[in-house]
């Protein structure tokens, strides 16, 4: 199986909002970035939180995103980051033209 | 925070007796008879227990100090490091665990600084247990949002025209920062330079001075 | 509104540059923790969705560790390893012993 996303290219968090153990933090959540790097393929979080084994295995990729998208009050000309490491079912592709 | 109080917390703490004077509660009460109940079902036993809390008191951030300190002498060493540092701490004689940790190099253009906001994961297989402040919600909250507000707050300051990358330990990765080795080091032994990587430099919190204070 | 632990980006106050050398009892439970995950008993994320599950309140009444055991015995007990009234002896039976070991203290949660 492949991975679904490229290094560089740009993505957008899922704006959904299952109940459950959740490792895709809410201030990501229908915000966009950019893979940085994929960081290899691992069991489901969301599924051993239940005593389940999680597989298939799924591709985390880390996602870097600029905190101006990230905040609307965000200050200051440093263009900072953050990255996250980030599950390929929370994924989708950024709209065209999007921010 | 000063570098002395950083500094105070570089070496391992002999293991602290259970306080038998102040008055004992539910959880420690749970503490003790799970662990118990346990052993008693064979689940592991008494000498596992005792071992593995050896291993946590085994590690503390001069592990990483003094893998810092190799990367910053042996080029080939600190590509070893960014491509895995288990592996590397491994040549060192330090068992950093099998949760993986990956090095995060710091440069004259990016400063990066470790957090995770969901809980507390941190590279406690090399650095041992972490600070209470790394785990309080301040940090947890802040550190992602304003990065140089909170570093100010440490009396580190990061010029404009250096990106500050703020990682989200969100999955089974746990990263480490690199940090830039400081001017006017260069006479210095890797036993000299290890003092200076304070474990709050691995954080990202802090970078190293040129010489311990 | 998102749950308690979720808490990238929500105003707090300043960091505190708080540490303590870690109790004994600490310690124990970290232990505890690591090796029943190496044996497969519960996994890390088995402990988290515990904590998470305590409720916001727990992050405001208990420390650190106190949510950990308190995790790890409610995912015992869910998984059957421990049976609730084993844990409720076994807890009495502690208590006696550090009573009559002259120590004090309160064992209702």
């Amino acid at each position: 199986m492949s991975d679904r996303f490229a290094v560089g290219e740009r993505v957008r968090v899922r704006a959904a909002w299952p109940p459950g153990h959740v490792r895709t933090p809410h201030y990501l959540r229908g915000k966009r970035g950019e893979i940085l790097s994929i960081a290899g393929r691992f069991a489901n979080p969301e599924e051993l939180a239940y005593g389940r084994d999680g597989k298939p295995a799924r591709a985390l990729y880390r996602v870097r995103f600029e905190q101006a998208a990230l905040w609307p009050d965000h200050q200051g000309r440093a263009r900072d980051t953050v990255v996250a490491d980030i599950f390929e079912h929370w994924l989708e592709p950024a709209e065209e033209g999007g921010a | 925070m000063t570098a002395q109080a950083e500094h105070r917390h570089h070496h391992p703490h002999p293991r602290q007796p259970d306080l038998e004077d102040q008055p004992f509660d539910h959880f420690q009460l749970m503490a003790e008879a799970i662990g118990e109940l346990l052993i008693a079902k064979g689940v592991f036993g008494a000498d596992d227990l005792r071992r593995t809390i050896e291993a946590i008191d085994a590690r503390s951030p001069a592990d990483g100090a003094r893998l810092v300190a190799r990367a910053w002498l042996d080029p080939a060493f600190k590509a070893r490091v960014l491509e895995d540092v288990n592996a590397a701490a491994g040549e060192l004689g330090i068992d950093a665990g099998a949760i993986p940790i990956r090095a995060l190099e710091n440069t004259d253009r990016l400063h990066n600084v470790v957090v995770c906001t969901l809980c507390s994961c941190y590279p406690r297989g090399l650095l041992g247990l972490p600070p209470d402040w790394y785990k309080a919600r301040a940090y947890r909250s802040r550190t992602i949002r304003e990065p140089r507000a909170v570093l100010a707050e440490f009396g580190t300051s990061v010029p404009d025209d250096v990106e500050i990358r703020v990682h989200d330990s969100t999955a089974d990765l746990r990263y480490l920062v690199l940090p830039m080795r400081p001017p006017g080091t260069e006479d210095m032994s890797e036993a000299e330079l290890a003092p200076l990587v304070t474990r709050d430099c691995m954080i990202g919190t802090a970078v190293p001075q040129p010489r311990p204070v | 509104m998102h749950r308690h632990h979720d808490t990238g980006g929500e105003p707090a106050g300043p960091v505190v540059p708080e540490e303590h050398d870690y109790a004994a009892w600490e310690k124990r439970v970290d232990a505890i923790l690591r090796l029943l995950t190496q044996r497969r008993v519960i996994t890390v994320d088995e402990l988290r969705r515990g904590i998470e599950e305590l409720g916001p309140g727990a992050y405001d009444e208990l420390s650190y560790y106190q949510r950990w055991i308190a995790s790890v015995g409610n995912n015992l007990l869910e998984k059957g390893v421990v049976t609730v009234d084993e844990l409720g002896r076994k807890l009495a039976e502690v208590e006696a012993r550090w009573r009559a070991a002259g120590r004090q203290g309160e064992a209702a949660p």
